[in-house]
């Protein structure tokens, strides 16, 4: 059983990394089908990846080690988080060693590391990116945490994955509570990966853009940690989602291997419906102004702190 | 120069005490309490002194740190205007001693006085430079909150003596109050305590004698003397004063929480660095009030294991504090010291001249944002732990409010991070705002080891929680808050409540990080290539890239200032649109300030004029008043 | 703990989600999703109100659903879109309070509403624990609603809601009115809103907009 739990973890890391940048392409091509345009093909994020890491990769001059190993941090610190969401079976040896609390401070050290990195060189770009992407995370940071306080409530516990096992195994309950935390969750993901209403990942308009204003000096095999990085952070809010909100399919804590080769097709399905819900949510609402953003997630979070309430 | 030396042998020597008071603290944290009576003092009145495990935990944090922060002085004060070397020494270190005999005293005499010395030598030592007019404003502004707050202090332990008139804190232990009496006791320490920590609305001082101190001073008053207050506050309310209405306990919580919100917004809207620093202490302060209050809550609602939980936030929070408090003001003391300046805007990319402060600071600046895996991030962790049984307190309205702190918990949390992105990045990464600062050179050796200390310090509280809280949670149970359960748990694993419903295992956690880092860069390695070609920065092809087109520090805060609007006062000069030489200036106050402060220096004037009717300047009529007092005397007496 | 009966839960979840539509409402400047939100408020109440008329069997309560379902998810704002069309409102002007703010002062009634109704849900034999609570608290958003808008369009959105409010409390408290009296609600809202109607053309025709603040400037001189 030990060593079923040990590949369980294994092989949601190990998914993790490869669907995460498939599950960038659906969504990607579930917008361009959406906006009447003809769509990439669903492994174009492989490609852009992978052509990104052969390219030489310049840096420069005024760049501190702090730039050269930002990357690294950041890509890391996605990994590690695959580890702790159950996004498969919810026995994951590692998980006990970070709850949902640690899971957002590791998200918080990637944003520090990655708004930091772009305040190195000491261009107007990324320092302007900095200060807006530390804008949006001061606010979705504690929604985000206020989601994962309110599903803890309801479960009385702070790990993940024992979260998702007991919501899961409850007598359906209808918390209304976690209506509140899943419109709160729906919007923080929305910044936090850069989406529409607050960023639009397509554009590179000065005026608006947040998260490539500070990617603008990487290029090369850092920016392609850096992508992938970003299609993991995408992945891993997905998979929070499916684990505190519709946390049905997973490899629960009595079952064999079996309840594991079925989670994966399960998976696979919540991440197709999750990334076309995606799509039409860009489709439909419009960029927020820069300004507008703060007031965008200081709704989801009084709307996170509401469940908090109701609950 | 004879004195310059011996103050570099002297604050050496002061490490190896501190070191050696930190080790034995740690040591005998499994003993008894132990008590003692001193033969010094005045005649009937002996010292006592006790040692428990609150001291000792307490001791530990001014040992270790203290440590750091002088062997840090001894590479850095130098000798120049203002106080010379020899006295600022014997200043220092009176200022350490005092602090010691603060966390022994065991009755309200010699508390009484160990805070006062402390009070004076700190207020010397904030003076140091006393030639520059507002450095001795600022003193001042100190001296006197110090003074209001003792005054509350005394006030409070005569309260507490119950009518034994017993000054001892055994006596006081034993006394028995009646609720309203506790209650007032208990309001004269918050307010006494909470002037000396820095609790808004009696924060006024903190920033103004912060920058004024020099660095080594700085960092410790905000990483240690402040702590004091805690040590104060948490030994009234959990020792001595017995029989306190458990709503009282609400009055910490909000002051607390109001405390950290408006901390953390102010520091993100200053440029200095020191006054960001000091604002950031208020945040930090507020966030130990905070966990104090929800302790009192817990154990006066009968759920003691939630309550040592809040307590044992209290107390690591507390030490962690110490350490990464210190380890930043003592940065900005480098960077002041090898550039001179203190404005935000007049500094950048500092990391490429000195590396060293660069590095070490940043991991304090990275543990004070609460990042896993370093220290600030485990008490974060604990307060919000204790929080989620928030809603089990039995009281209606309380039960709703009380989980809503973890949101802002979480706000402050999330908004320290927001300014220490701005501390770190303005002063140390991108390039060089002014010329001059081309020529910073890095920190001497010592400087060096006392900051690498500190940063260890940090570190290793991050990583080894579960083994500190067993330490700690001692001081709940003395304390009778409340025992933890033994865990069961590997020794990386923290578990403080031991019931399966949370754990966190950063060495575990911070080894997966890395691993993950180090597999990644070798990954690419192997995979790939490792070329790298150096380049100018993209300059949109317009050319001519140059510092001023990064963010300023007021830049930096611009969002938090348009979105925290109300809390701030601030005063806008605009260019108008025909200005030949346009400048832009905002000046941020606070409000407090200009509502409750400004109104007493009148006030504190006119009733001054009207007492100053009785000094005549003559001296037949100080005869006659001393007369008259002498007859009065008599008459009452006789 | 034990267990809530489905059908129960269910009610919890629809009143969380009329809770959750009062403050969408709260943070909306756009009056056209204003309107869009109040006809999904009156979808829910409808599908409240047959899941308890299914529950007690009250055939009262399938009357007062199929009123709910005519009155305010289709006609009212049918009218409702109309008069927008027709006055070309469709933007609120910057609230009096910003939208963050306005939403905290929304969070402390809740508080209150909750408070509030602790003791009355605990009389109730009927009612679920939260659901008298979010009706009260559904009542004093719309208040707030209206107290924080300028253009007289959102502001009898907002009445609505708080109608919406009341007979959600006096369904989950009392498994509904009279009859007679929900006839007559129904039939006042439906004729405020037509005479509201007109009044719109009638202050819009004077002042050429429909912003209240021309209104207030008419008062007497003091």
């Amino acid at each position: 059983m030990r060593s079923l739990h040990w590949f369980t973890q294994v092989l949601e890391v190990a998914a993790a990394l490869a669907a995460a940048p498939l599950f960038h392409g659906w969504v990607n091509q579930c917008r361009a089908w959406l906006q009447n345009r003809s769509a990439p093909p669903l492994l174009q994020t492989y490609r852009g990846i992978r052509k990104l890491f052969y390219k030489d990769a310049v840096i420069a001059e005024r760049a501190s080690p702090l730039f050269r190993i930002a990357p690294y941090v950041v890509f890391a610190t996605m990994l590690t988080a695959a580890a702790i969401i159950p996004s498969m079976g919810t026995r994951l040896p590692f998980s006990s060693s970070a709850d949902a609390i640690a899971l957002v401070g590791l998200f918080a050290t990637a944003r520090v590391f990655l708004a930091l990195a772009a305040m190195d060189i000491g261009t107007a770009f990324g320092t302007l990116g900095a200060r807006r992407e530390m804008m949006v995370g001061f606010l979705a940071e504690p929604a985000l945490l206020m989601v994962v306080f309110v599903a803890s409530l309801i479960s009385m516990t702070t790990s993940l994955p024992a979260i998702s096992e007991r919501l899961a195994t409850q007598a359906l309950t209808l918390s209304p509570s976690l209506a509140f935390t899943a419109v709160a969750f729906t919007m923080v993901l929305l910044a936090e990966n850069g989406r529409i209403p607050i960023d639009n990942p397509a554009t590179h308009l000065e005026l608006t853009m947040i998260h490539e204003a500070m990617m603008l000096e990487y290029s090369a095999r850092h920016l392609a940690l850096m992508e992938l990085a970003a299609a993991l952070k995408l992945f891993n809010y997905a998979c929070i989602g499916f684990a505190l909100f519709i946390p049905w399919g997973t490899a629960m804590g009595g079952g064999g291997p079996g309840a594991l080769l079925a989670a994966v097709p399960i998976l696979g399905a919540k991440l197709a419906v999750a990334g076309a819900a995606l799509a039409v949510i860009e489709t439909v609402s419009a960029k927020l102004r820069v300004f507008r953003a703060p007031e965008f997630l200081a709704t989801a979070f009084l709307f996170a702190v509401l469940g908090l309430l109701v609950h | 120069m004879s004195l310059r030396i011996a103050g570099r042998t002297l604050f050496p020597l002061g490490a190896v005490c501190g070191l050696a008071v930190a080790v034995a603290a740690a040591m005998s944290m499994t003993m008894p309490p132990e008590s003692m009576q001193l033969v010094i003092g005045l005649p009937d009145l002996p010292m006592h002194v006790r040692l428990d495990a609150l001291s000792r935990v307490f001791l530990f944090l001014l040992g270790a740190s203290s440590a750091g922060i002088s062997i840090f002085a001894a590479g850095y004060f130098r000798s120049g205007q203002g106080t010379p070397p020899g006295l600022l020494c014997l200043e220092y270190h009176l200022f350490l001693a005092s602090m010691g005999f603060v966390l022994l005293a065991d009755d309200a005499y010699s508390f009484m006085v160990a805070w006062e010395t402390m009070a004076l030598t700190s207020y010397f030592l904030v003076t140091a430079q006393h030639r520059i007019a507002e450095i001795r404003q600022a003193g001042f502004l100190y001296l006197t909150m110090a003074h209001v707050g003792a005054l509350a202090i005394l006030l409070c332990f005569g309260v507490l003596q119950g009518g034994s008139w017993h000054f001892t804190f055994d006596a006081m232990r034993a006394a028995h109050l009646a609720p309203s009496w506790a209650a007032a006791a208990f309001l004269l320490a918050l307010a006494g305590f909470g002037a000396k920590g820095g609790i808004v609305p009696l924060h006024v001082w903190l920033p103004e004698a912060h920058p004024a101190a020099p660095s080594p001073v700085s960092a410790l008053m905000s990483g240690v003397m402040i702590k004091m207050a805690i040590y104060g506050m948490l030994r009234v309310s959990f020792d001595l004063l017995r029989g306190l209405d458990w709503r009282w306990g609400l009055v910490p919580v909000c002051l607390g929480l109001f405390s950290a919100l408006y901390g953390i917004v102010f520091a993100a809207a200053q440029t200095d660095m020191k006054r960001l620093l000091a604002y950031s202490s208020i945040e930090n302060i507020g966030i130990l009030f905070t966990g104090l209050g929800l302790a009192m809550v817990f154990r006066g609602t009968g759920m003691p294991e939630y309550a040592a939980l809040a307590l044992l936030a209290v107390l690591y929070h507390s030490v962690n504090h110490a350490f990464m408090k210190s380890l930043l003001f003592l940065g900005t003391g480098s960077v002041l010291h090898s550039t001179g300046e203190r404005n935000l805007g007049r500094l950048g990319g500092l990391i490429h001249r000195m590396p060293w402060v660069a590095w070490l600071t940043l991991v304090g600046a990275l543990a004070i944002a609460g990042l896993p895996p370093l220290n600030g991030f485990v008490s974060e962790w604990l307060l919000l732990q204790a929080f989620l049984y928030a809603h089990a307190v039995p009281h209606s309205f309380v039960n709703m409010l009380l989980p809503l702190g973890a949101g802002v918990v979480a706000l402050v949390a999330a908004l320290s991070g927001y300014v220490m992105v701005k501390f770190f990045g303005v002063v140390f990464l991108g390039s060089p705002r002014e010329p001059s600062l081309a020529s910073a050179q890095d920190a001497g050796v010592m400087e060096r080891i006392g900051l690498a200390w500190l940063a260890l310090g940090c570190v290793l509280l991050g990583l080894l929680p579960a083994q500190i809280i067993p330490a700690l949670a001692r001081v709940a149970a003395e304390l009778h808050v409340g025992v933890l359960p033994d865990s069961a748990a590997p020794w990386w694993m923290l578990t403080p409540l031991n019931n399966g419903q949370a754990s966190y295992a950063p060495v575990v956690f911070a080894a997966a990080v890395l691993a993950c880092v180090l597999l990644a860069i070798l990954a690419v390695r192997l995979l790939y290539h490792r070329r790298v070609r150096r380049a100018p920065p993209w300059d949109c092809g317009f050319g001519g890239l140059n510092w001023r087109m990064q963010d300023t520090a007021e830049g930096f805060g611009q969002p938090i200032r348009h979105l925290f609007t109300p809390f701030f006062a601030m005063r806008r000069e605009l260019p108008s649109a025909f200005d030949s030489a346009p400048t832009y200036r905002v000046v941020i106050g606070d409000r407090i300030w200009h509502a409750v402060y400004e109104p007493l220096g009148p006030l504190v004037e006119s009733v001054a004029g009207v007492c100053a009717r009785v000094q005549q300047g003559r001296i037949s009529l100080y005869l006659l008043y001393a007369l008259i007092t002498l007859c009065t005397l008599l008459a009452l007496v006789l | 703990m034990t267990p809530v009966p489905f059908v129960m839960q269910l009610l919890n979840a629809l009143a969380a989600m009329l809770l959750l539509l009062s403050f969408a409402m709260l943070a909306q400047r756009r009056v056209v999703t204003l309107v869009d939100l109040f006809a999904l408020q009156g979808a829910v109440l409808c599908a409240a109100t047959l899941l308890l008329a299914w529950r007690t069997g009250e055939t009262n309560l399938y009357i007062s659903a199929a009123l709910t379902l005519a009155l305010k998810v289709i006609v009212l704002p049918r009218l409702l879109h109309r008069l927008i069309r027709r006055l070309g409102v469709y933007w609120d002007t910057d609230p009096l309070l910003n939208i963050p703010g306005t939403m905290l002062v929304g969070l402390m009634i809740v508080v209150f509403a909750f408070g509030l109704a602790q003791p009355i849900s605990a009389l109730a034999s009927t009612a679920t624990r939260s659901a008298v609570g979010i009706a009260v608290a559904v009542i004093l958003l719309a208040f707030l609603t209206m107290i924080t808008r300028r253009k007289a369009m959102s502001q009898v959105v907002g009445f609505l809601s708080m109608e919406n409010g009341l007979f959600f409390g006096a369904m989950s408290a009392t498994y509904g009115m009279p009859m007679v009296v929900e006839l007559g609600v129904a039939l006042d809202v439906l004729v405020a809103m037509l005479v509201l109607g007109v009044f719109f053309f009638q202050i819009r025709e004077q002042f050429d907009s429909l912003d209240l603040e021309e209104l207030e400037a008419r008062k007497e001189e003091r």
